[in-house]
Formats: C-alpha cells, structure tokens, sequence
C-alpha cells in the first residue's frame, strides 16, 4: 500500500521513497538521500533516472544546500523527536535564506499537534508518524488564524500589517 | 496598562479553545503521556507531588483590579482557596484538577489573562521590575518593551521545543530590580548619547546547577532592531544549544563553551542577514505600546502632607511600615506600597482568596485600580498618594499584608519546595517559617537592616538562593533533608554569587546558623554617626571566615 502524507494541505500519495543514511541507492524512482550522500555525489546522482530529493538531520547544515535549492524539487527534513525544535530553524533558513520553493516535508516524529507550527516556518509536506490519522492532522492548519511573528506564512509582522500598506 | 486589541483576545480564545481539544484527546486515550506533556507544559500545566499545578502568567507583573477578582474566584473555584505568587510574575495554584483546566483557562481569558508558556522548553513569561513607569530612577517606561516581546515570544513558530526553558527580564532604571543578569537574556532600555532609545543585551545568565551572571554581548541595540535581534540569539541557541542532556541544555552553557566574544560573533552573524529585514518594529508600533501606559491621571497633591506626617510622628508601627515598604514615586506627593506577602507563618508569596480580593479592592480605592506583582513575592500599589498611606496601611493590616519587612531578613523568597513541588530534595516553607520566628523582635530585624535571605528546596534554584545575600539551599545526603548556606550573594548591578560557608545542615539548625550569621554580622559591622554598613558590605569586606568561625566553631550543631 502506498504511504500517504499531508501535502499542500490536502491528503496525497508519497511518490518518494526515502533512503536511510549507508543504505544503497536504488537505479530508479523518485529518492530522497540523506545530505552526506548528496554532497558526496550529486552529479552521479542527477544522472540516474529518478528525481532526487535531500533529507537533512537536525544538526546538518541547510547552507550546505545553498547552491542547489533551485534544482531540488524535494528536501526533506527528519524530526527524531516532536521536541526537538532544531527543524523549526533549518525550514525558515531554507525558504527564507536560500530561497527554496519546492516541497518542504517534515518526516519522522510528526505529530498533529505541531503542524501548524511547521507550516508556519515553511514545511508544505508532512509525512506523519506511523499511526497519527491524517484526517484529523488536516484540521491543526486551523489552529490558529493569526500571528504576531515574520514567518515564511506570514513574512510581515503582524505590527507592520495591521498599519496597512506601508511596505516592509 | 496595555489592554487587549481584539487579535490579542482571539489568539488567546483559540488556545483555550486548542488545549480543551488536546485535553480531550489525552483523556480519551488517542495523545499519549509523552505527546500530551510539552502540550500541557505549554499551557501552564505540571504535574507536582499532590496534584497538578497550574501556572498563569501575569506579563511582567502588570494586573488590574479586575484581574484580581478573577485570580480569587479561580482560587475559590477550582482550587483550596489560595494562590503562591511566584520569583517570576507568576501565580501559581496547587490544586487544580487536571479535567477543569481548560474551563480555567476560559475563565482567565475573560480578563485578558492566559498561561501560555509558563513551562516547558519555550520563551516564558517576560518579567520586569515591578516599579515600572513610577519609580524615580528611572530612564524610560520597560513595559512597551515587555509588551513587545510577550506578542513576539507568545506562540514563535520557530523557538517552541527549544533545547530548554529561556527567560528574559528587562529593566531600565539606574538600579536593577528585574535580576537581568541571571535570565537567559537581560535588557537594560537605555538611551545612548544622542538620546536614541536602544536596548543593552546580556545573555546566558542564570542560577540552577551552574549558576552564571550573564555577559553583556552587545552594549546598545537601537529599539527598531529589537525583535531581529532577538530572532538572532534564540536562532543560535536553537540551532546551537546541548540537547543531549538537559543539565547543559541552558543558552548559558552554550555561552561559556564558546565563549562571550564566540557567542556574540555567532549572533552578530545572524543578525547581518535580519537587520533592516520585515521584523524591524516600526516607530508607530512604539507609539502605539507607550500609549497603553500613559501615566494615570495624578493630581498634583503637595509632596508632603500634615495628616501623613503627624500619623508617621505618632505611630511607630506606620512609621516603620512607611520606611520599609514605601518606595520613591516620580511623582511629588505619590508613593508605590509594598503589600507583604511575607507574614512570618505563612508561606512566602501564599495569599488567601479573601486578601487577593483585599487587594483588589484597595487597588481600586487608592491605586488607580492596578497592582503589580514583584519577583520577590510581594504585591505592589504603585500609585498611593501619601495622604491616604495611613489609610491603606490600617487596611492592609487588617487583611495581614502589612507586614513592615519589604528588604529585611524576614521578606524570605522562597519556593514552595518539598511541600509542594515533586523535584524538591527539601522542604522551605518551615525552614522560612523557622528563620521568619527567630527574627520575631521587630526592633532587632529593622537594626539588622536590609538583608536578602532566598531558599530554595533543590538546585532548580526557584528561590534564587544563589543570589541572597544569606542562601539556603535543599540538598539530599543518604534520603534525608540537609540544607546548604551560601554568603554573598546579591541581585541587581553588582549582582553576585554566594559563596558556600561549608558543610550543611539540618532542618532544625538551620534558623540556629543564620542566627549566629547575623550576629557575626553585628558584631563586625562598622558603624560611623548614624551610618550602619549592611550586611552585604560586611561580607565583601571581611570575607567568609569568620561567619564560618561563628557557624563550625561550636560544636552543638550537627553538620553532615
Ligand atoms: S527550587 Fe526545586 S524544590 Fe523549589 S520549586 Fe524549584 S524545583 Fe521545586
């Protein structure tokens, strides 16, 4: 059976499969590598006949991905806990610093209770921990209508907004 | 002081309206423990010895009249009729039931109050010195500051499971009172020689295991760049901080493993991409917070007043209440009261429903109806006109909140310790109630003059007892309650910390040690006309050896 993820606040199929650090690539399909396997060999993986996406770990590095944001169609980012919040920074970094524009999937220890944090900070993507309905998750987009804070949601700050036009 | 704009009250609304979702879900068994736990944490709720407890905020310390009312009826309602005041502009309850939380969390948000990441691993509460807009030391008003962060920190997408609690206190007045160098981030508001508002920044501050005074990183950040600045430092602490082992997951370790200097680079860097950035706070927004605490409309009464003056002449008990517990307003004839929650016997910080709504109702007769919570556990009126301090002094005693201890032995900090609060090793409150009885001779505590003494019941350092001058901390030798006695410590500019005399104590000596301390004290103390040296300057001058001389030296007591 196909896995399913929330994306673009909908329920979809996964298309991707994602390889665990050490494991082997597969020849073809659409991959999600870890970071080190990426920066070890790109070029060969851009030739194979998938498409490719990259996972990062809480502690990588997202500037790592500077150069390469505008041809990855995927990057994936692991949460081992709900509480560690490192994830929370590398999402912001990527959409905001490095300019990223393609799906953002938060995967591992993914809860209901977080997403509308994560997409605050720019996840699109969300792969559930195995066993969280993902019909219920969709309901966490309404949590909360508002907020104060620059965000990759809101990248004006609500004291800028509510004086009206003024450009930021 | 600063009322809610209808997206205050709607963001409040939905997270009442969240957390009885979750609550429901952990009841029926689809959140587990461990998914539930930052949840409820988030909202204020820890599970202690006896029961749950329920933290409300109250932003840096600000709480009117009607506020009050609510604090009391909750106190009534859902719990035994009484609240702690807590060393961060927090009000504790101990005896919530876990299924009625969120209707208490309704109930609050009625009156523009929440508890909204007053534990967990997450920006808490903002505090500030509760003199706030009145004192007369001081050089601009903290709490549009204050205002500013509680919005920008109340739900931060980014920095909600970070790798540990983060506390900030913001002062700006010549004289600290807001303890800015033991919070994970301390503000001064100041302004720089041409007269523009900006902030000094210190961080990784903090007591606990490893107590830290913080290093200032930065010397004046122009206001406007406050919150990118902000975004800065919590962006590498939560990228960059321990989360391997809680012990050393504080922003202060962080800072001492790269040093200052290292740190400040770091969020200098970070900073370079935000400045001038979306987040810059615009100056209608600083316009906009300062209006929510324009002054109250005072009158121009004379400074003084011959009623005041002849009750002040005639009744030593007032007098002695009115040098104690009053403290300069910058308004002629106006003085901020201290309302002790310090009567020795009762729990620091404990107050009964009844005074709660005492309280109120005096805020509102002399008060303009506002009140202000200090973090040393006491309530404040900070708007009384010296003409009515007789008045409201007769009425505080009869509601027992006015006991004339504000800076002496006996105005204890204390946490609720091993009475209450499952991680304590020790009991406090009867190690206060101890120390509070000894020094029952009000002639003899007013001669001792200003004395810091803080407990706490473990080395989470609630009691901030790094920073009394007299410490006490809980410790556990074998599974018995020993106490340990630091000197030195102090809060504020020359903020310090104590020194540990040596081996503990037991329970029943510890009123015995801090005895012969003060006598040690008095015996030492250099006095010229009419000037005594406190305590605090005794002890930096002659050191520690001969209170340790005075402790150790008889062998009645027991050490361990
Ligand atoms: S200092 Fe320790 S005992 Fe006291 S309240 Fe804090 S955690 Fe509990």
């Amino acid at each position: 059976m196909t896995r399913r993820i929330i994306l673009d606040r909908a329920i979809a199929d996964d298309l991707w499969q994602l390889i665990p650090a050490g494991d082997a690539v597969p020849a073809g399909g659409k991959i999600i590598v870890p970071l080190a396997a990426w920066l070890a060999g790109h070029a060969a993986l851009s030739a194979r006949g998938g498409q490719v996406g990259v996972w990062l770990k809480p502690d990588d590095e997202p500037g790592l991905l500077a150069r390469d944001v505008a041809r990855l169609p995927l990057i994936a980012v692991q949460f081992p806990q709900f509480t560690d919040g490192r994830g929370y920074s590398i999402a912001r970094l990527l959409r905001e610093r490095f300019g990223y524009r393609g799906e953002l999937r938060a995967f591992g220890d993914v809860l209901r209770d977080q997403i509308f944090y994560m997409a605050s900070v720019g996840f699109n993507a969300f792969a559930l921990k195995d066993g969280k309905s993902l019909e219920e998750a969709l309901s966490a987009f309404e949590d909360f209508f508002e907020a104060y804070q620059t965000s990759v949601a809101r990248p004006v700050p609500y004291y800028r907004r509510r004086l009206g036009g003024a450009p930021a | 002081m600063y009322r809610y704009e209808p997206l205050d009250q709607a963001l409040v609304d939905q997270r009442v309206r969240q957390f009885r979702d979750q609550t429901r879900r952990y009841l029926a068994g689809e959140l587990g423990e461990e998914e539930f736990r930052p949840l409820r944490l988030q909202n204020g709720l820890y599970i202690q010895r006896h029961a749950p407890m329920l933290r409300v905020a109250i932003p840096y310390g600000m709480l009117s009249a009607r506020q009050l009312r609510m604090l009391a009826h909750i106190a009534r309602t859902y719990d035994r009729g009484y609240g702690h005041f807590t060393t961060r502009q927090n009000i504790q309850f101990n005896w919530p039931r876990l299924e009625a939380v969120p209707d208490i969390l309704a109930e609050l948000a009625t009156v523009e109050m929440h508890a909204i990441q007053t534990s967990g691993n997450c920006i808490r509460n903002t505090t500030s010195d509760q003199f706030a807009g009145v004192a007369h030391d001081e050089i601009v008003d903290p709490r549009p500051y204050c205002e500013l962060i509680r919005q920008w920190s109340t739900f931060h997408p980014e920095f909600a499971f970070l790798p540990r609690k983060f506390k900030i206190a913001v002062s700006s007045s010549i004289e600290d009172r807001a303890a800015t160098f033991v919070h994970d981030i301390g503000l001064h508001i100041l302004k720089n020689a041409a007269g523009e508002i900006g902030a000094r920044v210190i961080v990784g501050g903090g007591l606990g295991r490893t107590p830290v005074i913080g290093a200032v990183i930065r010397e004046f950040l122009p206001r406007a760049e406050l919150i990118n600045y902000l975004d800065a430092i919590l962006r590498v602490y939560n990228r960059h901080g321990r989360r391997d082992n809680k012990y050393k997951a504080r922003i202060k370790i962080l800072v001492r493993q790269l040093s200052p200097e290292k740190f400040a680079a770091e969020v200098e860097a970070e900073w370079a991409h935000l400045k001038g950035g979306p987040a810059v706070v615009p100056e209608e927004e600083f316009a906009r917070l300062e209006a929510s605490f324009v002054p109250p409309a005072y009158e121009a009464p004379a400074d003084t007043d011959a009623t005041f003056e002849r009750h002040r002449h005639d009744d030593r008990a007032f007098a002695r209440w009115v040098q104690q517990n009053t403290f300069g307003h910058k308004v002629p004839g106006y003085a901020a009261v201290t309302l002790s929650l310090k009567k020795p016997g009762v729990p620091p910080g404990d107050a009964t429903a009844a005074q709660i709504d005492t309280v109120a109702d005096l805020a509102e007769r002399y008060s303009f109806g506002e009140v202000r919570v200090s973090h040393e556990q006491n309530l404040i009126l900070a708007d009384v006109r010296k003409s009515d301090l007789f008045a409201l002094w007769q009425a505080a005693s009869k509601a027992d909140l006015a006991s004339a201890n504000i800076g002496l032995i006996t105005n204890i900090i204390c946490c609720p310790g091993g009475d209450f609060c499952a991680l304590a090793n020790a009991k406090s409150i009867p190690i206060a109630a101890a120390i509070q009885s000894r020094f029952e001779d009000l002639d003899y505590e007013h001669d001792l003059g200003p004395i810091d003494l803080n407990i706490s019941g473990c080395i989470n350092s609630c009691g901030h007892h790094h920073v009394g001058h007299i410490g006490i901390l809980g410790v556990d030798k074998d599974g018995s309650e020993w106490y340990q006695v630091t000197l030195g410590g102090a809060q504020g500019l020359d903020a310090a910390l104590g020194k540990v005399i040596g081996r503990s104590f037991a329970a029943d000596e510890v009123a015995d040690v801090v005895a012969r301390i003060v006598e040690a004290y008095v015996e030492a103390r250099h006095v010229q006309n009419e000037e005594v040296e406190p305590f605090i300057d005794t002890v930096r001058r002659i050191g520690l050896e001969p209170f340790r001389a005075r402790v150790y030296g008889t062998p009645e007591l027991k050490v361990a």
